[in-house]
């Protein structure tokens, strides 16, 4: 993280300034402007599977009801459920760490900036590539677990399944391999391990997760893919495939897939809970370890989804008591956040309040859970609305409560300005309101009988199951209300919210040392780190009693230096090759689905074309280890 | 007690088929707002005694001691509950930062011990929970040591086919058992040697009776269940299995013994044969050979006795009428329904048989096929 | 802290380490496959099993890849010197190694394809190409890499003083050798022994 001053460079101009508009956005390599369109995609998607469930909603208001077809119906909840984990909370995720890693453990940008830009075009054109099969005949119909052989069947609409995920996976491992980089080595002077955020943490755990769970799911869709457009045999049980690999392939990534989706909302609670009580996080080190502990186990319980399938007593009693011990971690967590705010003197801003309805959320998720665990039961459970309530417990109630306290918490470090805390507070009990009233009723209808993925409630069911889905779908015009004031909250405050300054919350991590907006180089001056909650540390000084005491002004640096020519800093490059070479996945992906040779050898073409251009581009300021510049790279 | 208190249900517990056409949605009474919102106050309370397809209303062993455990866990879920919400509320209250309130909270990081006691609290409920869970595991699984009655479930798009052994009966979507006794479903998906179904996965699932379990191509997955009492179990398939998923249900009927024996006889005679020159003969004829269309005899088998009972592409119809619903027991046997049934199947359940040559074709027949067919199929008591 | 360049956290290249954390993932890919085979090594589905195998004949194929593994070493030996023409000289081998490698794979994958091997007779079939062809499109990325390490060299554009990019590329190949040892033992020479 060198920083160099004009006259070390020999270069005495400063760098040209960025170019706005459209095409400046298309070849940024800026983690923050690629955190900013990661999380403008992911409202989009947001919105369009919203949608999706509304209608599935409509459907299942009343027994018997055909509002839309079968067809339709199996469409929209495979649709739904793939664009919430891969389009939505997964790139959510993504989002925040994208803009905030750097800033938070004081660096410029991430380990590979052109690469990230790559990440998200991937990300980008793989949704685009999904949604198009609503026009290519019919979108993904086989659940968003893409059971074989059903999926795998030539006449389903899988095969966009498969290569959609498959491109979506992509980007997902590019950024875990950038984000372990960057944290591993791009870290300030003196930001340990143990001095890092927790949301920094829990951005590690969550790479790896990807990391090692990404080429699993990568081999099951192939194998998928294949032998449902090519005509292989993997999971034909005519030809003596086993249609149980691709189960126990799917889960192996599927399971670390859930840890991958709440993590990060982990991480974000962790950061805000912190700020608002006035407290240090509560064992810090209990934290960090119970997030990589559930992380490591979450390789380890990937069968508990099979617990109806065909696998023996054995499998099923081992695989149970797993399940049952992520509890543990879980429970150390829930515990820690709660002790945080015991003792302080807690400011509920909208932003704490969606940490602390995370809190609670996420702890009727997680104790539904430990009941799935139950084998025998679970047999009465699996595949009933009891598992629907239970997962969007942990990824509704939890994971997006948690993204959302962090789109509150951080929206003035993006834009200089406040959400107004009167529309967040609607926002907040709304949100609750609706979430507990579509999804805690699932719990009923669920042991009452009702099976997921059903195109029609059935009348036989009896009228309180019928009653439980009304009301369930009642919720959902609560929170389309509620969405509708947060998405008019983010917009209006962009122009109109108060002014925030550097340091609204009287924050602990050194993201908020820095101008707000953040510059394009983050940091003028890289600060130096000598504890954990560095920012707080430089502000407050602590008497005998452990009471913080403010330091006076000027004593300390609590500021990044904004004034004054800080001469020249090297950032990355700005390139269109990343979007340029991604495009070539479209005719690859394409052709892939429609056993298409010409397409596929177009899209190869064009992707390696396109790495040859990134190759050889020419950079601005010469290559990181050219010898003439040895001393001069900053990344 | 029976909040779904429709008399449809007390109908079928008599094996009446009541003459109600068409689907299913004409059959329910319409709703008023009072109703819904009296059912409101009280569906939580009545909600573990009301409907038929109910998890929480066990009817025999095999569903009623996963239900005692699951009581045991609830309980300590339900105190779990409590302790940890009550605890964030009144954090959040004691702690909340008050109006003008400038001070500073002291700066705790942690505290070991109390760390040590959350982790090890879960970890002991957790054991304690651990222990009858895997004792039953192997319970459920195990081969039942008292008789017991097998029967061969086939999962196909959409639709249940059961097979007797003991008895050599072929039968759809309704299973008989006798009462008391256990039953042991061997299970599996249909194949491509059998029909244009390459076999997917299916899933049993009678809640009163039994929890769920796959039935996986290529695999041969086993359930128990027991009855106590006698009536009708009803359920559906529980794992996605393609378009008509939602019209797959699956009925148990659980009758004494001596009934038991008394059907099991009547489905081991061969099908009646119709008198010449009635209309039931004319449909025979037909049900053999539709000219140039596909004959109904070369996916569902009526058996007179002669040759060997074997498994057709389709359900067995030897003996249709002895069950009270078909199309996957989505609708009701009534005249009305068969008819409408044969003369657009895929009004009456989504199928693709123009896809892929899964479920019932529309044969296009004409008036008066139909009233034969109809009349012939109404024969095969 | 000081303006040098790679003064990174751990000390490591980001290239480099980035290039690490990629590998270990690629591991799981290959190990993946390699229990789907393990899985299906006797549903043949009454087509070619694993009699099929010509061990000496890739016995051959897997020792050129062995030493190629050798040359990368020296190739990247070379650029440390800054010896920019011995250093194209044995990337070059190291590419030309790999294409008879791809080549023997080619040959092997046509001989099992006309005996019935189709990718559509069985399962077995199945994971056997896709689990070789898949390390054969690992082993062809890995020669496009160094033909343009070659000729980015040549045209001067890659210079002595950055032998990491002979390195990562370095690391890219040993790791694609790896695997083959893996894969030539778990696929060929485990199931011999059965036999």
């Amino acid at each position: 993280m060198a920083t160099m001053t004009a006259a070390e460079t020999g270069q005495s101009r400063l760098r040209p300034s960025k170019p706005t508009g459209f095409l400046s956005w298309v070849a940024t390599t800026d983690h923050k402007r690629i955190g900013i369109l990661y999380f403008w995609t992911v409202l989009v998607f947001f919105f369009i599977g919203g949608v999706e469930s509304s209608l599935m909603r409509a459907q299942l208001a009343q027994a018997e009801l055909s509002l839309i077809t079968p067809e339709i119906y199996n469409q929209m909840f495979t649709m739904h459920g793939i664009t919430m984990v891969f389009l939505v909370v997964m790139p959510f995720a993504a989002a925040f760490f994208n803009y905030l890693l750097p800033l938070m453990i004081g660096a410029r940008d991430v380990a590979f900036p052109r690469l990230n830009a790559f990440s998200y075009w991937f990300y980008l054109f793989g949704g685009i590539f999904l949604y198009s099969s609503f026009f290519l005949g019919g979108a993904p119909n086989g659940s968003w677990v893409g059971y074989a052989p059903l999926s795998s069947d030539a006449v389903s609409n899988m095969a966009f399944y498969a290569v959609g995920l498959q491109i979506l996976g992509v980007s997902s491992l590019a950024s875990a391999v950038n984000f372990i980089v960057t944290i591993l080595n791009m870290r300030a002077p003196g930001m340990t391990f143990m001095r890092m955020p927790m949301m920094v943490w829990m951005a590690l755990t969550t790479s790896f997760l990807l990391l090692f769970a990404v080429p699993i799911i990568a081999v099951a869709l192939f194998m998928l893919q294949f032998d449902a457009v090519f005509d292989a045999q993997f999971f034909q049980p005519a030809s003596g495939g086993d249609p149980i690999l691709y189960q126990h392939l799917f889960w192996l990534f599927g399971h670390p897939e859930v840890y991958i989706m709440i993590l990060p909302a982990m991480g974000i609670v962790s950061e805000v809970m912190p700020t608002f009580s006035r407290k240090p996080l509560f064992g810090y080190a209990a934290m960090a370890f119970a997030g990589a502990a559930i992380g490591f186990i979450g390789f380890g319980v990937w069968a508990h989804h099979m617990f109806t399938s065909a696998i023996g007593p054995v499998p099923r009693a081992a695989f149970a008591v797993a399940t049952m011990f992520i509890a543990v971690p879980t429970g150390i967590k829930i515990f820690n956040w709660v002790f945080t705010m015991w003792g302080g003197r807690i400011r509920f801003t909208t932003a704490m309040l969606f940490s602390v309805g995370f809190v609670s959320m996420f702890t009727i998720g997680g104790l539904s859970g430990v009941v799935h665990s139950i084998v025998p039961h679970n047999a009465q459970q699996h595949d009933t609305y009891f598992v629907v309530a239970h997962f969007h417990y942990v990824l509704f109630g939890g994971a997006l409560f948690g993204l959302i306290s962090g789109v509150y918490y951080w929206y003035p470090k993006v834009t200089g300005r406040l959400m107004s805390e009167k529309l967040g507070k609607f926002h907040f009990w709304t949100w609750l309101l609706g979430f507990n009233l579509t999804f805690g009723p699932m719990h009923m209808s669920g042991l009452l009988g009702q099976p997921r993925r059903t195109s029609v409630l059935p009348g036989e069911l009896g009228t309180t199951v019928e009653t439980y889905n009304l009301l369930s779908s009642l919720g959902v015009i609560v929170l389309a209300v509620s969405a509708s004031v947060f998405l008019y909250n983010l917009l209006r405050s962009m122009k109109h919210g108060e002014a925030s300054g550097d340091d609204p919350w009287d924050a602990r991590t050194i993201e908020w040392m820095t101008a707000t907006p953040p510059k394009v180089h983050n940091f003028d001056v890289i600060p130096v780190i000598t504890a954990r909650d560095e920012f707080w540390h430089r502000k407050y000084a602590e008497s005998d009693q452990h009471i913080p005491v403010a330091v006076p002004v000027g004593a300390s640096v609590d500021h990044d230096e904004h004034d004054g020519d800080v001469g020249h800093i090297h950032m990355p490059d700005p390139s269109l090759w990343p979007a340029i070479h991604t495009l070539g996945v479209m005719p690859l992906g394409y052709g892939l689905v429609y056993a298409n040779w010409l397409l596929i050898g177009i899209g190869l073409v064009w992707m390696v074309a396109g790495v040859f251009g990134w190759i050889i581009e020419p950079l601005a300021e010469g290559d990181d280890d050219e010898p003439a510049l040895v001393g001069a790279a900053t990344h | 007690m029976n909040l779904g208190s429709d008399s449809q249900a007390d109908a079928r517990h008599s094996r009446q088929p009541a003459p109600r056409p068409g689907r299913r949605p004409g059959r329910r009474p319409g709703r008023r707002p009072g109703r819904i919102a009296l059912l409101l106050g009280v569906a939580l309370v009545l909600a573990a005694c009301s409907g038929e397809q109910n998890a929480l209303d066990p009817a025999g062993p095999y569903a009623q001691r996963p239900h005692d455990l699951i009581l045991y866990v609830f309980g300590i879920g339900a105190l779990v509950f409590v302790l940890v919400q009550g605890l964030i509320l009144y954090t959040s209250f004691r702690y909340r930062r008050r109006e003008g309130d400038d001070s500073m909270p002291e700066q705790v990081h942690g505290n070991t011990k109390l760390e040590i006691v959350w982790t090890l609290i879960p970890a002991i409920i957790l054991a304690a929970i651990a222990v009858p869970t895997v004792q039953m595991i192997f319970e459920q699984m195990d081969e039942p040591e008292v008789d017991f009655l097998t029967v061969e479930v086939i999962g196909h798009r959409w639709w249940f086919e059961y097979y007797y052994p003991d008895y050599d009966i072929y039968t759809a979507n309704e299973m008989a058992i006798p009462v008391g006794m256990p039953v042991r479903l061997e299970m599996t998906a249909t194949d491509l040697a059998r029909s244009p179904d390459l076999g997917v996965i299916h899933s049993f699932w009678i809640p009163r009776l039994a929890g769920k379990q796959d039935l996986v191509p290529g695999h041969t997955t086993y359930l128990n269940l027991q009855a106590d009492i006698p009536g009708r179990f009803i359920g559906q398939c529980a794992e996605y299995c393609g378009l008509s998923h939602a019209n797959m249900r699956a009925r148990v009927e659980a009758m004494d013994m001596a009934d038991f024996e008394t059907w099991v006889a009547a489905q081991r005679t061969p099908a009646t044969v119709p008198a010449d020159g009635t209309l039931e003969a004319r449909g025979r004829e037909l049900f053999g050979d539709l000219g140039a269309r596909q004959a109904c005899a070369s996916c569902h088998q009526v058996w007179e006795g002669n040759g060997l009972r074997g498994p057709g592409q389709g359900p067995d119809l030897t003996h249709l009428m002895s069950r009270i619903e078909f199309a996957g027991a989505i609708h009701d046997m009534t005249p009305e329904n068969l008819r409408a049934w044969l003369k657009d199947p895929n009004s009456m359940k989504p199928m693709q048989y123009e896809v892929n040559g899964i479920g019932m074709p529309n044969l296009n027949l004409d008036d008066d096929e139909l009233d034969a067919l109809t009349a012939y199929l109404l024969s095969l008591r | 802290m000081t303006a040098v360049a790679h003064s990174t956290t751990m000390g490591l290249d980001n290239r480099k380490l980035g290039m690490w954390v990629f590998l270990a993932s690629e591991f799981l890919f290959f190990g993946a496959f390699m229990s789907a085979y393990l899985l299906y090594i006797d549903t043949t589905n009454r087509g070619p099993g694993i009699e099929i195998f010509d061990i000496p004949f890739t016995s051959v194929s897997s020792f050129v890849l062995l030493m190629s593994s050798l040359t990368m070493v020296l190739a990247h030996n070379s650029h440390l010197r800054g010896d920019m023409r011995r250093m194209r000289l044995w990337v070059l081998a190291t590419a030309g190694q790999g294409m008879v490698f791809l080549g023997g794979q080619v040959y092997e994958f046509t001989v099992f394809f006309r005996e019935g091997l189709d990718l559509t007779q069985s399962p077995f079939a199945s994971s056997f190409y896709f689990l070789a062809g898949f390390h054969g499109a690992h082993v062809a990325i890995g020669v496009l890499l160094l033909l343009g390490l070659y000729s980015l060299s040549l045209t001067g554009k890659i210079k002595p003083g950055q032998d990491v990019k002979t390195e990562i590329i370095g690391l890219y190949w040993h790791f694609v050798d790896i695997i083959w040892v893996i894969l030539f033992t778990v696929v060929y020479l485990i199931p011999e022994l059965r036999v």
